[in-house]
């Protein structure tokens, strides 16, 4: 590909005061893919993707958005930009046709393509039969949906998603998946910010770890997985205490471990050779991979 | 006008203060309004009303002419400033600060192709809209009570709308100003209720001591007095020096608030 890509950061850096959220930041997200941003809270996702839509200004570095550079052109990106935002900001004593319709003209579709832009924007969150109804009495689910929906009223050649399923309920959050993977099935370039790391793995070509401000690793989830945790996890249970002297023992023969909270994971147990202790083994997951980069203390 | 399909085409530049984009954050505002346009409309009538009752049957039978007219057509004339300051300045306050704060409309707006600048500029003018429409029912009461129409009246709108653009301005500036909703209190006590006092509502500021007078020549509450009286009971010279405040304090309030709003919006 020799396009220029979507999004693409230099040098990043965002302070609020004495904190530095994002630090020397770069980034490339090409056409047509659906790159997930995946970081424990505080990592400095959401500062990332304030800084796409210019609500925040960079104190260094560059952005540019679909080939316009920020924040000067901004206006004009985010005309060609869908925003799904972490918080729910619907009207909520608007109808679902009505909150589309506010948005179809605030993204400038024009007069005579805004009704049906609305229809397709209903279609597409799936709330044909509840377009007039207020987003009060929405559910949870259907409200989401909508958040997305409003986001695409006007095609959208770019898409970002912070944190699209946050405190949804399991089954809220698949309609979504199928949702999101639907636009990325259709070509849309997805810039998806998560912590959840399922949420990752199912739905993006490319994952970008991000840490500290910074991106620490990135690229296709099952390549980072076999480069950064091997193919293999051993999960070792018991008391504290000895999972303190597995973990001393396996890290002595050269093992790299974490912990998961009630076990200790030793990572490349493909290597084992008899050489480690019983316990449950499983297929090295992004999450190793996570945990191992972003650090084992989350904030 | 635009092209979303085409990738690699680039477009004809948005400008600032588009029309279009000021045009869909006051779709937004008139669409919500649809919700609540009949609390508005009955507080806006039966409030000059209860007051005109009060002050026609209590203090108008002390005080039976001020400045020559009959007190009910004064306090009723007078009061057209009073809804319009309300209207405008305090949903200004609430509605910017529930709307920032807690809804966080302006975030979704402002991730579209919106600038702080235009959605102020399109809040400002919605409420003022309103303002001035809403201001006009104090005068309708008073016809009930006597006062007679005047071709001057259907001026009282615009001069309502133009002391509207100064207070609503005013009003977001004061919610990008506060850190908690509860501080509107101070703006209120010291600001909201002093203003509309001495602005010549309820009695002349000629009976004032001399500071207290000059005080009231800078508010611009008194300026909307003065203009609506005379467009009810004859213009004078003096009324284009009423209409150069207003126009400059709507122009101040809306640059402030701006300012103070962007601040506020854009890390």
């Amino acid at each position: 590909m020799t396009s220029t890509p979507a999004i693409s950061l230099r040098g990043v850096v965002k302070r609020f005061g004495a904190i530095t959220a994002v630090d020397g930041l770069d980034l490339d997200v090409r056409e047509g893919i659906c790159l997930g941003l995946l970081g424990p809270n505080g990592a400095g996702k959401s500062t990332t993707m304030r800084m796409l839509t210019a609500q925040a200004i960079p104190d260094e570095g560059s952005l540019t958005v679909l080939g316009y550079e920020l924040p000067r052109d901004s206006k004009q990106a985010r005309a060609e930009c869908g925003v799904v935002p972490q918080l729910d900001n619907l009207d909520i004593e608007l109808t679902a046709r009505q909150n589309l319709a506010v948005f179809a003209r605030l993204y400038r579709v024009p007069r005579g393509e805004r009704r049906a832009a609305v229809e397709r924007a209903l279609e597409i969150a799936g709330l044909g039969d509840r377009a007039d109804t207020p987003v009060d009495e929405l559910s949870g689910g259907m409200r989401r949906r909508l958040l997305v929906a409003r986001g695409l009223v006007h095609r959208p050649r770019l898409l970002l998603l912070d944190e699209p399923t946050v405190g949804l309920d399991p089954q809220v959050r698949q309609e979504l998946w199928a949702l999101i993977d639907a636009l990325r099935a259709q070509g849309t370039t997805i810039l998806m910010s998560t912590h959840y790391i399922e949420e990752a793995e199912r739905l993006a070509d490319t994952v970008a770890i991000m840490a500290k401000g910074r991106i620490v690793a990135r690229g296709r989830p099952a390549d980072l997985v076999r480069a950064h945790a091997g193919v293999e996890t051993l999960e070792v249970y018991g008391p504290p205490p000895r999972l303190a002297e597995v973990r001393a023992a396996v890290q002595a023969q050269g093992f790299r471990t974490r912990r998961t909270g009630t076990a200790v994971a030793i990572l490349g147990a493909e290597n084992g050779d008899g050489r480690l202790p019983e316990g449950v083994r499983r297929a090295a997951s992004l999450e190793d991979v996570f945990v191992l980069l972003t650090g084992e203390e989350v904030a | 006008m635009r092209s979303l399909a085409a990738p690699g085409v680039r477009i004809r530049r948005l400008h600032r203060l588009e029309p279009a984009a000021i045009a869909g954050v006051m779709s937004r505002d008139a669409t919500n309004f649809r919700t609540f346009w009949k609390a508005t409309t009955f507080s806006s009538v039966i409030e000059p009303t209860i007051y005109l009752l009060a002050f026609g049957l209590g203090v108008g039978t002390l005080i039976s002419t001020v400045q020559g007219l009959d007190y009910v057509q004064y306090v009723g004339t007078g009061m057209v400033a009073t809804s319009v300051l309300f209207a405008s300045a305090l949903s200004a306050m609430f509605g910017t600060f529930v709307k920032h704060r807690f809804q966080r409309t302006y975030d979704a707006i402002l991730a579209a192709p919106v600038d702080t600048e235009e959605l102020v500029t399109a809040e400002v003018l919605w409420m003022s809209a309103r303002a001035g429409v809403y201001g006009c029912a104090p005068l309708l009461v008073s016809m009930l009570f006597g006062l007679d129409p005047a071709p001057g009246m259907l001026l009282v709108p615009f001069i309502g709308f133009l002391t509207a653009l100064g207070f609503a301005g005013f009003g977001v500036l004061m919610a990008a100003v506060v850190s908690k909703i509860d501080s509107f209190n101070y703006v209120t006590t010291t600001v909201i209720t002093p203003l509309f006092l001495v602005s010549g509502t309820f009695f002349p500021i000629e009976e004032l001591p001399e500071w207290a007078q000059a005080v009231a020549n800078i508010n611009p509450l008194y300026h909307c007095v003065e203009l609506v009286r005379h467009a009810v009971f004859g213009f004078e010279t003096i009324d284009v020096a009423h209409v150069a405040v207003l126009v400059g304090f709507a122009l101040l309030m809306w640059r402030l608030a701006i300012w103070r709003l962007e601040k506020r919006l854009i890390d």
